[in-house]
């Protein structure tokens, strides 16, 4: 059986169901590694301010791996920010496909759904690619949905805590109601949790620290591209039902019966 | 000569009357692939970079692709 890769986002297929994140990546070299490793073709980068000393581009790193740059406006703490953002992104980069952020605050780095909302109906109107980074709350997702964003990214658990799929429940709930691609986006910590939400039913996963600050990145991404393929593959096959108790595998017809008796 | 004082990613900078987004993008060797102008928080398409001029107290945001999300 085929492991199922292609997703397909906005009616265009994306060979991979592991989105990369750059956040925590230091190093250009390492970067194009975990890139192929972990088979990622949507890499996604934030929008800073010119660093007249960088060396390198990032941007060529991820276009020669094959990859597409998929821009965010990581950091926006309001609306008008991250319309802003979206559209100097647009500008610089020369796609209007956008992984849109609005943070509500710097402990949590938990979404603000309402500022969430508003930038994502200002960007859809502006002919935007719209894949918004959300709570696990389904509200909010079939919302989110119904104002034309092209997929839903709800989290795991917030950004960096690396704590896995904390409300598998609600995750679910968003599966079965959408019908745009639900992609889980933060909290992943290691590969069983990248299974975890695919076999759920997300169509994708997005991640960042849990390989950039892993201790061998370029390990961390061959387990996490293994682990998407693997929870897929499981949610296409069918789990068995959860029993309370157990259900012998084996026939009792025709075993052995002891001449002493017992 | 007058300057017109504006600034540029938060730093003061003053520069010559007329000065055009296009001449400021060339002074910070700015003028390249990957690269978006913001002027008082519009957006400045790159074709428009040079009838743009600077006045005083524009707030610049000259921004490019980095690590993130």
């Amino acid at each position: 059986m085929k492991p199922d890769e292609t997703m397909r986002i906005a009616g265009e297929a994306t060979a991979s169901r592991l989105i990369l994140g750059t956040g925590g990546c230091n190093s250009l070299e390492v970067l194009e590694e975990v890139i192929a490793a972990s088979g990622a073709r949507l890499v996604t980068v934030a929008m800073r301010r010119i660093n007249p000393h960088a060396s390198g581009s990032l941007l060529d790193v991820i276009r020669g791996s094959g990859a597409t740059p998929l821009p965010n406006t990581a950091g926006c703490f309001t609306s008008r920010e991250a319309v802003l953002t979206a559209r100097l992104a647009r500008e610089a980069l020369g796609t209007s496909w956008l992984k849109l952020e609005v943070i509500a605050d710097e402990l949590t780095l938990l979404p603000d759904p309402v500022e969430l909302l508003s930038a994502a109906e200002v960007l859809v109107d502006d002919g935007f690619t719209v894949l918004p980074y959300t709570s696990d709350d389904p509200v909010i997702a079939r919302r989110l949905e119904s104002v034309g964003c092209a997929a839903v990214m709800p989290l795991g658990a917030p950004i960096g805590s690396g704590l896995g799929v904390r409300n598998p429940h609600n995750i679910q709930l968003i599966v079965e109601q959408s019908r745009v691609p639900v992609i889980l986006d933060a909290g992943i910590g290691t590969a069983s949790d990248a299974a975890v939400a695919m076999e759920l039913g997300c169509d994708g996963v997005l991640l960042a620290t849990s390989i950039t600050r892993a201790q061998d990145p370029v390990a961390m991404a061959h387990a996490m591209r293994h682990a998407v393929e693997a929870g897929r593959l499981a949610f296409l096959a069918g789990r068995i039902p959860r029993r309370f108790h157990a259900q012998a595998s084996t026939p009792h017809e025709d075993r052995l019966e002891l001449a002493s008796g017992g | 000569m007058n300057g017109v004082a504006v600034v540029v990613n938060g730093e003061s900078r003053v520069v010559p009357p007329s000065t055009t987004v296009l001449v400021l993008m060339k002074d910070l060797g700015a003028v390249r692939d990957g690269v978006a102008v913001a002027v008082n928080d519009e957006l400045v398409l790159r074709s428009r970079w040079e009838d743009t001029k600077l006045r005083d107290r524009d707030q610049v945001e000259v921004l490019s692709a980095a690590p993130g999300g």
